[in-house]
Order: structure tokens, then sequence, then C-alpha cells
């Protein structure tokens, strides 16, 4: 299971206010506090703060700054193209393009994209008419993304898709599609497309969000989730992944497993 | 018609650890594919093959087996030697004398037998324990001391008396072989334990208690291959190279230690190809270091891995 730290994302105010004042610190600490806590990728958000024509600059300050205190990789999350190839240029290791939707027009941008950086792509089950709500309209989407990647040469390895999770307080009928839509991703080729979800998302402004977050992961990665992009500062999150992995005979049990999950 | 060969692409390796000093050191692992897939991936260094040496007269080996080493049998060092000759890639001290049945020989004494084995061959050096954990914990400590700069290959660490045979090792920079009964989940436990003793994880190596051919080698096999799989998906807890006690398994067989009859041939013959069969079998469920007795075994074992290591063309 690999795990995408969240934190770095200007819909944070501390982030948000970070990037207004240019200060390192903050973006350093999250920075060095996910690596600590075992993630594997930071994901990395300008936010909806900054405009448009800042992204850019600001995408590519974050990813300095994030890559000059953390070895990891970095997932850059942005809906502007320019932003991403910012941040791209000057990422360190293999990036992770969050995201493109399942239209051709942004296809024809990020594939190419992704091929030209050598980066992976998330791709997102849904186009400009919105997310759809069963699991099979989502594999529909899916499959173009598929088709996408087979035709821009994109190893299909390196297409991560994302059946999009939707909070349990709006759209509590989507909680069963999207496990459904993992279970069929998994089996839409050979070699399968990998997955991934925002986690959080699914107890946006609900109770006890802990807890729907990581009985949510467990049940995606039974179906088949291979990335998440998650709050790694919850532990019990982070040791119900380690169980998990360990339960879906993904790693070898050791009387360590919690420790070793959180080693790379 | 052109075929095409399916290739598996894995995400991690195993470690490649070097033994011994100067211009002799061998290394072993380091291969990021299964064994002998040369066309899917690099397999850097061959398997190796260690010929024993005790301090003492081993009291049951058969006469096919002993009448190798006859005269050297007495002196460890001559011995040694031999296997020097008979083109050992290492040597394999085992300090029986040590275990409290023989001759209970203490620390400083196997040390010393240790220091004069090193000094007299130029290829490197595994050190086994008597087996008893606790006379072990005292021994290889002494014995790492009296090696030190050697970078020998000394063991065998259990659960039970890792700690002082890890921080020796770690002290005096030796490797270490970890030793798990057949069990997967604390041979990777005990990976980690000795790792987080500040052992790099290319200085351990694993034994997994094999069994010889006809007493249990399936097990041992599918505990190998089950280990190496998780290797090569990227488990670094387990991507350590693999130790097998080849000849200590396979002259306990009966098969090994039966005269000549007519029913079952020539004894020399089949107890050799018994040794050379478990050895073989082995590497291909990723056995590094195959410890084995008698040198017709070695010579065979050899040829094998050299046809092995070719690359075929496919």
């Amino acid at each position: 299971m690999i795990l995408i730290g969240e934190r770095i994302n200007g819909m944070f105010k501390d982030i948000a206010e970070a990037i207004l004042n240019r200060d390192a610190g903050v973006i350093e600490y999250w920075a060095k506090r996910q690596t600590d806590s075992g993630a594997h990728y930071l994901d990395i958000n300008t936010g909806p703060a900054v405009t448009k024509e800042d992204q850019p600059a600001v995408m590519e300050w974050l990813t300095k700054v994030t890559q000059s205190v953390s070895p990891l990789p970095c997932c850059l999350d942005s809906a502007n193209p320019d932003a991403i190839e910012a941040g791209l240029k000057v990422h360190r290791g293999r990036a992770i393009i969050n995201s493109t939707t399942a239209d051709k027009w942004k296809m024809e941008i990020y594939f190419p994209m992704a091929v030209k950086y050598n980066a992976y792509l998330i791709g997102l089950t849904m186009n400009e008419k919105g997310v759809p709500k069963s699991a099979d309209d989502r594999i529909a989407l899916a499959t173009e993304l598929v088709v996408g990647a087979e035709l821009h040469n994109l190893p299909i390895e390196d297409l991560l898709i994302d059946p999009l999770v939707l909070p349990a307080n709006v759209a509590q009928d989507h909680g069963p599609e999207v496990i459904e839509a993992l279970r069929q991703i998994k089996v839409l080729t050979d070699p399968p497309p990998r997955t991934v979800v925002g986690l959080s998302n699914v107890s946006q402004r609900c109770a006890e969000r802990s807890l729907l977050n990581r009985t949510y992961l467990v049940m995606c990665m039974a179906a088949g989730l291979d990335y998440a992009i998650v709050n790694m500062d919850d532990e019990l999150l982070v040791d119900a992944a380690a169980a998990a992995e360990i339960l879906l005979n993904r790693n070898i049990y050791c009387d360590a497993f919690l420790k070793t999950f959180r080693k790379r | 018609m052109a075929v095409t060969i399916l290739k598996e692409k894995w995400t991690g390796n195993v470690v490649e650890m070097v033994i011994g000093w100067g211009s002799g050191a061998v290394k072993v692992g380091g291969e990021n594919t299964l064994p002998f897939l040369h066309f899917e991936g690099d397999m850097p260094n061959e398997p190796v093959a260690a010929l024993e040496v005790w301090d003492m007269e081993p009291p049951d080996w058969p006469g096919v087996l002993s009448s190798a080493f006859a005269g050297v049998m007495s002196d460890p060092v001559a011995w040694a030697v031999k296997c020097v000759d008979y083109g050992a890639d290492l040597v394999c001290l085992r300090l029986a004398g040590a275990h409290p049945d023989n001759k209970d020989s203490p620390p400083a004494e196997a040390a010393a037998v240790a220091r004069a084995v090193a000094g007299a061959v130029n290829i490197p050096l595994m050190v086994i324990g008597c087996g008893i954990e606790e006379k072990d914990a005292e021994v290889l400590p002494a014995v790492a001391e009296a090696l030190a700069g050697k970078n020998a290959l000394l063991g065998c660490a259990t659960i039970n008396n890792y700690k002082s045979v890890t921080a020796a090792c770690v002290l005096h920079g030796h490797n270490i072989i970890a030793t798990s009964p057949l069990d997967i989940n604390l041979a990777k436990q005990l990976n980690i334990l000795i790792n987080e003793m500040n052992m790099p994880v290319n200085k351990i190596a694993m034994d997994p208690l094999v069994g010889a051919l006809g007493y249990g080698i399936e097990y041992a096999y599918s505990i190998m291959e089950r280990t190496r799989l998780g290797a090569l998906t990227g488990d670094k807890m387990l991507a350590m190279p693999v130790v097998c006690f080849v000849g200590q398994e396979a002259w306990k067989s009966r098969e090994a230690k039966t005269g000549d009859s007519d029913e079952w041939g020539a004894q020399a013959r089949r107890a050799i190809l018994w040794e050379v069969i478990t050895a073989t079998s082995l590497v291909q469920a990723g056995g590094a270091v195959l410890v084995l007795r008698h040198p017709e075994s070695l010579r065979q074992f050899k040829i094998h891995i050299a046809a092995m290591m070719k690359e075929v063309g496919i």
C-alpha cells in the first residue's frame, strides 16, 4: 500500500498563509513530519487562494522546498497544467501527476506530459458531465483512461485510476459503487492499471472522521486499492493499512509489522 | 513466428554481500530476478560453495567422505589448506569442539583455531559455532575479535543469542548468519532485530535450516522461494543472500550413510549425488552460499553452476 501525505495543500489554513508569505518553514515542517510518519509520496496542492497566473511559480516553490528536506517524490496536484509542468521541471525522482479527467482534451495534455517527464498519472473517472454514480459508469470512464494510456504510450502500470470517493454524509450511495469500481478496474487489463483514492473526502464534514477513513481504507484495499492520499498524522489509519497488508497477504508477516510498514 | 517472452517486472533486488578481504573476497547476491533467469534480469554473482573444516575429528562421517581428507582431519589448518586445493570458494570452519558434549573447548581456544585457519588460507572464511545457543554467544564474539579485519561470515545467530553475536560482528566488521527454523515470519523478524543493532542489511545472510533431498527439501525450497519473491517485490527485510548447510543434512541421510549394496549401488556415487542434487535444487530457490562436505560434490556443483550461469539466447 502506497500512502501519499495530503497535508501540503493550500486548503489548509497554515499552508495557505505559508504560500502567501513564502514561509518555507511551515512547508518544511509538514514535509519532514509526513516523511517521518512513513509516507511514500507527498501531495502538493497550491490551493484555491492562489491565482491561476501565480500557480506555476507557487508549485515550483512548493516542490523545491518540499524536496529540500525530504527524499520523497511528490504528487503534483493541480487543475492547471502549467502549474503541474512547472512542478515537474524542478522535481527530483518520479512524480505523480494529479490529475487528468476522462475528457479527451485533458487527456491530450496530460498523457503526453506524463510520458515526457516519466511520471505516473492519476486519471479520474469523471468528465465534464460530472462524477457518475454507478460502478459501471465509473468503469466506462476508466476504460477511456486506459485507451488514452495506450494511445499515448504510457505504460498501463503508470496510470493510477481514481474512482472518486465522495463524502458519506452527502453521497452515501457512492460508497459501495467505488468499491465495486476498484474491483473491476483491476481486471480491465493485464497488467492492470493501479488504483488511487483521495481517502479523507469520504468523511468530509462527518463525525468520527478517523474511524470512517480507516474503515473505508481497509474496505478499498480488499477490493484492489494500491495508493491513497491520506492524513499521515492519523496513526491508527497507518496501522490499519499495515494490518490490511498482512491480512491480504501482500506483505510477509513478522511481529514488527507495524514498524516495517513505516520503513521504506 | 516471433514469440514474445514474458518478463516479470520486479521492483526489488537481493542485496550484494562481500565476504573476505583483499583479492580473495567473494561477492554473493545482487540479483534482481529469480535464479538464472538471465533473459529477465541480472544475476551478477554466481552461487558459491564452501567446504567444511572441523576443529575436531568428526565422529560420524562415513569413510567415503572422510577418506577425501585422510591425514588432515586432526589439523584444521592442514584441512583448510586441502579445501583450498580442492577449489572451494570459502572455508567453513565448524567449531564442533566447543560443544559441551564434545571437547567443550573454551572460547579462547576456538578463537585460536579460527585465527590459525584464517592465517593459512587466502579465501574467505565462514565460522560456525557449535550450535548450542548459550555457548555460541560466548564463542562467536571471541572468534569475531580474533578475525577482526577478515570480513568473515559468522553464525549462526538465533532469536535467543543474536544480541551478543550481532554486537561482536558489528564491532569487528563481520557478516552474520541469521538462522530460523523453516519460519519465514521469524526469519524476517530476526533480520529486523539484527538490522536495528546497526548491522547493515548487506552484511546479514539468512539460514532457513534446509533439509536434504528426501528429508524435507520441499519445505526449505518453498520458504526460500517465498523469501525470494518477497525480496524481489521490495521487502528489504527478506532481501538477504541465503546460506544452505547442505553437507550436514545430505550426509545424515540413509542414502549417504548406507554402504555399497546390490540394490542401491556404490555408496560413494550415491552419497555424492545426494549432496549435489540437494545443493543444485536449493540454488534454484535462491541459495547463494552452499556449504558442502565432499570435494567431488564441490567439483560437480561448480560444473553445474558454470553451465547455469551461461547466457542462453532465447
